[in-house]
């Protein structure tokens, strides 16, 4: 089912004017949440030019937030990087033919899924400062990329292995009747078809990597959010502060969101095409009997 | 140890206790609100449809701690917002609500796109069918697709709790006492102990997710639409 068109028919002149009626008294009712909103913030002195200026002004960009951009890119940079590795391990660890390999990561991949990330962060900020692991000025980071590498990690290990689950079993025959050794056949066959594969998900994954990274908040690692509120406690304009900062996550999030809607589309029309195209391909040769 | 769980152990229910409550009120609005922005999504509506899309574009790609610092400092510093009745424990109860609305807030951006995958699941004779016996949008909506979509999706719709669960220890941004709150308060206490105060939190997180994951999952086998 293709959503919107098939659930009610094309509008006739009657349902055109309930429709237009339901669109204005909608409008009308987001209207006033929106203007009540304003007044309200209007009222509070929080729409005045002195509040929103300093986001005009390079001082507060450099100073405050492309420092906080920075960490937040960082942080999800690093551990993505981290993740797709420590991903592949475990995602081809629990396809082992050795079952205390598939044991082990299926027991870590169901560990990390499970608990929440900021509880990771907390864990590896306080074992690291604990133990000197890292020097202090990176110890908030350290805790972010661990904390993230070891969430998104399992995570991508089961995109991973679902995606070589979800390949035709002709594909491992066919590289096993070559000669090629189990190594080959994963890095060779199997591994470069299942990442394309899950190209999609796996680009979702990194936006939910670079949003998460604002978690590190919590532990006080200088990203985005804590930038933003660290600009907005010198200029006193908290509230222009925050919408400034989400505006600027939006539009990164969401361009990578669009890069994976679209590379699913592509890969899912090039899937489709090649499929329409053996039939024809079948019905031009003389005597090959299509069944069905 | 036994200093440390003497200490911990009676602040254990409470902390997750909060948690849970977190999650309960949190998923409950988070079901209608996203089962009503889903209906919006594919709603006859040009304005509702627009709205829907930009709301969850918008909500799903914005951090959730930007979303629960927001409703701290835009919705109740600037805009007044209290959800709390006026009394000694207003701060704690207000700060817990505001939590509550902002999981809302971003998981019904979650609940929407589960349920709008759940509408593809339904074979497109039935919508059609529902037409061709003259039912209007509301109808066919209401009665034909949306509750096969609901028992098609109960799987998804529990990965959906279980992160929602995890997202609640975002609370602790806003001061809502739950279980990563107490966390860092015993480890500041037992510095020493840090892998047994990580174990202890962990265990708990893994009880409620798993439950949630065993029942949805059963659920989801219970009530999978046979076809």
């Amino acid at each position: 089912m293709s959503g919107a068109t098939v659930l009610y028919d094309a509008p006739g002149p009657r349902a055109r004017r309930r429709n237009l009626g339901i669109a204005v008294v909608f409008g009308v009712v987001i209207l006033a949440v929106l203007s009540f909103v304003i007044i309200t913030l209007a009222s509070n002195d929080q729409l005045t030019s002195e509040k929103w200026k300093p986001f005009v002004e390079a001082n507060t960009w450099t100073t405050y937030l492309l420092p906080g951009l920075w960490g937040t890119l960082k942080a999800a940079a690093l551990s993505i990087v981290f993740a797709l590795i420590l991903g592949a391990v475990l995602g081809i660890g629990r396809l082992s033919d050795h079952r205390g390999v598939r044991l082990l990561s299926g027991g870590v991949v169901e560990f990390f899924r499970a608990i929440p990330v900021l509880i990771l962060m907390i864990f590896a900020y306080y074992l690291f400062a604990q133990y000197a692991v890292f020097p202090s000025e990176q110890l908030a980071l350290a805790a972010v990329v661990t904390g993230l590498t070891l969430y998104n990690g399992s995570v991508i290990a089961e995109i991973i292995r679902s995606g070589i689950n979800s390949l035709p079993s002709g594909q491992a025959e066919a590289a096993n009747s070559l000669g090629l050794r189990k190594s080959q056949l994963m890095r060779l066959i199997l591994l470069p078809q299942a990442v394309t594969a899950m190209l999609p998900a796996l680009i979702s994954q990194m936006v939910i990597a670079l949003k998460d990274s604002a978690l590190g908040y919590a532990i006080g690692y200088i990203e985005v959010v804590r930038s933003g509120i660290q600009s907005a406690s010198y200029y006193g304009n908290y509230l222009p502060a925050l919408v400034v900062v989400a505006i600027v996550m939006i539009i990164i999030n969401f361009t990578l969101s669009t890069l994976a809607t679209n590379v699913e589309r592509r890969l899912r029309e090039g899937k489709r095409a090649k499929s329409e195209d053996q039939p024809a391909d079948q019905s031009a040769i003389p005597g090959v009997a299509i069944e069905k | 140890m036994n200093e440390l769980w003497n200490d911990i152990g009676p602040e254990l229910w409470p902390a997750y206790w909060v948690t849970i409550k977190l999650t309960f009120f949190a998923a409950i609005g988070s079901l209608v609100w996203g089962t009503i922005l889903a209906g919006m999504r594919v709603s006859p509506v040009p304005v509702m449809r627009l709205f829907g899309t930009s709301y969850v574009n918008v909500v799903r790609n914005t951090p959730l701690t930007l979303i629960i610092i927001f409703c701290s400092i835009g919705l109740y510093q600037n805009l007044g917002l209290t959800l709390a009745p006026e009394n000694e424990n207003f701060i704690e109860n207000n700060n817990f609500w505001l939590a509550v609305l902002g999981f809302v807030i971003y998981t019904s951006t979650f609940v929407c796109e589960t349920l709008r995958s759940g509408f593809n699941t339904v074979p497109l004779g039935q919508a059609e069918a529902a037409r061709s016996l003259g039912l209007g949008f509301s109808r066919v909506f209401g009665t034909i697709v949306l509750p096969q979509a609901t028992r098609s999706v109960i799987g998804p719709m529990g990965s959906v709790l279980i992160a929602l669960t995890k997202n609640t220890t975002i609370a602790s941004a806003i001061g809502v006492a739950e279980a990563s709150l107490l966390m860092k308060e015993q480890i500041e206490n037992h510095a020493d102990q840090i892998v047994a105060i990580f174990i202890i939190i962990a265990i708990g997180f893994m009880i409620i997710t798993l439950l949630e994951g065993y029942v949805f999952g059963y659920l989801a086998k219970r009530l999978a639409v046979k076809r």
